[in-house]
């Protein structure tokens, strides 16, 4: 494998967002956002084949769907898992990985996606709804995807409203099983963090080429920990940077971080 | 026995301040023309249980809606719905906001005649303190204390098939049926619209009787609707009409949008609503759309 010459940050990022994925066997692989998804393509076309992968509607593709316009019928089904059997079959029985780009994300790994600012009867800003965030983090494994790294979505005190569970121990109610909150990895636009600190603390466990650990702690609302040794985001090669292309036919990327910077080597 | 009623017999069989439950999910196969009946009708004061599209968004923007029960509401490719956001953020609504999965399970617990249904979900989360959800313990060696998810009863649930006949059988053909079937049996009578009416399926449609989503004990009145999930999808026939969704969307960023589109589009009946947002063909054309 050779170093592509040429790569955008983005593309960089897609390629360590991969890296979640490997080796969790045979699980529905979700990337939710045009940079994740082609994070799980890219991991079940290289290092990890067996993942599963919808087409985004109702089937299990063993191709992963390229991103964008495209023939309806170009994706060929190897098997059936629409919305109605989602709980049953993917959610409620651990077999799913998502990354998801939540709107806050807090020290314990607890994250938002239901409304900012106000009250639950009168939020400032409405958003999706908890969606199925409760489910997934309680259930199975999951990651995170934030384009731009800042005290906004890594926010100082809990987030506005708990979407998601997760290691903050005065929400650990006595009896309850926690035992599948399995947060995994979080790559945003300035390094990449894992929940491998102190009592699965969010610590830093890359930084981008050209980025510093205080520059991501100033970005940061709360205190991170340093893994003993940080290493530096790899180069994506000249393999996965064809790949990400052909699951990513229209340049659907370009539009994910902002100005869509180019990527460095370190 | 024939179940078939007219869109008026429908909406005039429904009663202000009931709870019911809209199958399909977000802009997806959503029994619009029966939402659009009712926001044509004087009905007000209702509890509405749904995987939320436009049509969460367009009964609370006629004030039609005094709690939402929902998982989300999101319209796809337009993710934040506009009006349900303006009458969250006005604080105008009573709400509980739940989970995907507790939302069907509630369902389950309901078409089941139990109380509620134990489940992980919605434990360590907002979602649970805001919701004043209770909690159950195993009595068994485990001894796991677990969310007990309430039944979600519903006075009545509105879906949108291809088919169906005058005896209630119906068929949708789509590769997704979402919750369509727990919504039908967890509500006291259920009302579908279907594309295309016929008098037996057995003489018109057997090949496809696997399409039969929910047993016909559980649907009480059929309607004729050709191309009523309109703004939403209905695959295999159509797909949702984005155009249409996104000035929609951009109505509620206007004073007085919600009253134009109202005028402008829902109007007097569907024959009209149909003519106004493009015509049948196009309608019928519309792309299937591609995730």
């Amino acid at each position: 494998m050779t170093t592509a010459p040429e790569f955008t940050l983005c593309e960089q990022l897609i390629v360590a967002a991969s890296e979640a994925w490997r080796a969790n066997g045979e699980l529905v692989a979700t990337g939710i956002g045009p940079a994740p998804r082609l994070a799980a393509g890219l991991a079940k076309l290289t290092h990890t084949p067996e993942l599963m992968m919808t087409d985004g509607e109702a089937y299990l593709v063993e191709d992963p769907v390229p991103l964008g316009p495209r023939g309806y019928d170009d994706r060929k089904a190897a098997g059936y898992l629409p919305f109605s059997r989602f709980f049953d079959a993917a959610v409620w029985s651990g077999k799913r990985h998502a990354m998801v780009t939540p709107s806050q994300i807090d020290r314990f790994g607890q994250t938002n996606i239901s409304y900012l600012g106000g009250t639950y009867d009168q939020p400032k800003v409405q958003m999706l709804g908890a969606r199925g965030f409760p489910g997934n983090s309680i259930c199975h494994i999951n990651s995170m995807f934030v384009p731009a790294h800042s005290k906004r979505v890594f926010v100082e005190g809990e987030v506005d409203m708990v979407s998601s569970v997760g290691y903050n121990p005065a929400r650990r109610t006595p009896g309850v099983n926690f035992s599948r909150v399995d947060l995994r990895l979080i790559v945003t636009d300035l390094c990449v963090m894992d929940f491998g600190g102190t009592d699965n603390a969010i610590r830093v466990v890359m930084l981008h080429p050209g980025v510093t650990f205080d520059q991501v702690q100033e970005a940061t609302g709360f205190a991170l920990e340093a893994a003993s040794e940080i290493k530096s985001t790899p180069a994506p090669t000249a393999e996965q940077l064809a790949i990400i292309a052909r699951l990513d036919p229209h340049g659907l990327r370009a539009t994910v971080l902002k100005d869509n910077p180019a990527g460095k080597r370190s | 026995m024939n179940k078939q009623l007219t869109i008026e017999e429908f909406v005039a069989s429904l009663k202000s301040g009931m709870t019911i439950g809209i199958g399909g999910w977000g802009p997806r196969r959503k029994p619009m023309a029966l939402v659009r009946a009712i926001l044509r009708s004087d009905l007000t004061d209702l509890t509405i249980v749904a995987y939320g599209g436009p049509d969460v968004g367009m009964l609370c923007a006629a004030g039609k809606v005094k709690k939402l029960i929902f998982g989300f509401v999101s319209m796809d490719a337009i993710p934040l719905e506009p009006y349900f956001r303006k009458s969250r953020e006005a604080g105008t609504l009573d709400i509980l906001e739940l989970d995907e999965g507790m939302l069907q399970w509630g369902l389950k617990a309901a078409a089941f005649r139990l109380p509620f249904l134990p489940t992980h979900v919605g434990l360590g989360t907002d979602v649970m303190t805001h919701g004043n959800f209770k909690t159950v313990q195993s009595p068994y060696d485990d001894g796991e204390v677990l969310l007990a998810m309430p039944a979600l009863k519903l006075d009545a649930a509105l879906i949108h098939v291809n088919r169906a006949d005058r005896l209630g059988n119906i068929q949708a053909l789509g590769p997704d049926t979402y919750y369509d079937e727990w919504f039908a049996r967890a509500a006291d009578r259920t009302f579908v619209s279907a594309e295309e009416i016929v008098d037996r399926m057995d003489h018109s449609y057997p090949e496809d009787a696997r399409a039969n989503i929910v047993e016909r004990c559980f649907v009480h009145g059929v309607v004729e609707a050709p191309l009523g999930a309109h703004p939403t999808s209905m695959p295999p026939a159509y797909g949702w009409d984005m155009k249409h969704l996104k000035s929609y969307a951009d109505s509620a960023r206007e004073d007085g949008g919600w009253d134009a589109y109202v005028a402008d589009m829902i109007g007097a009946d569907e024959a009209g609503y149909l003519g106004r947002v493009g015509g049948k063909d196009a309608v019928a054309a519309l792309p299937l759309p591609i995730f």
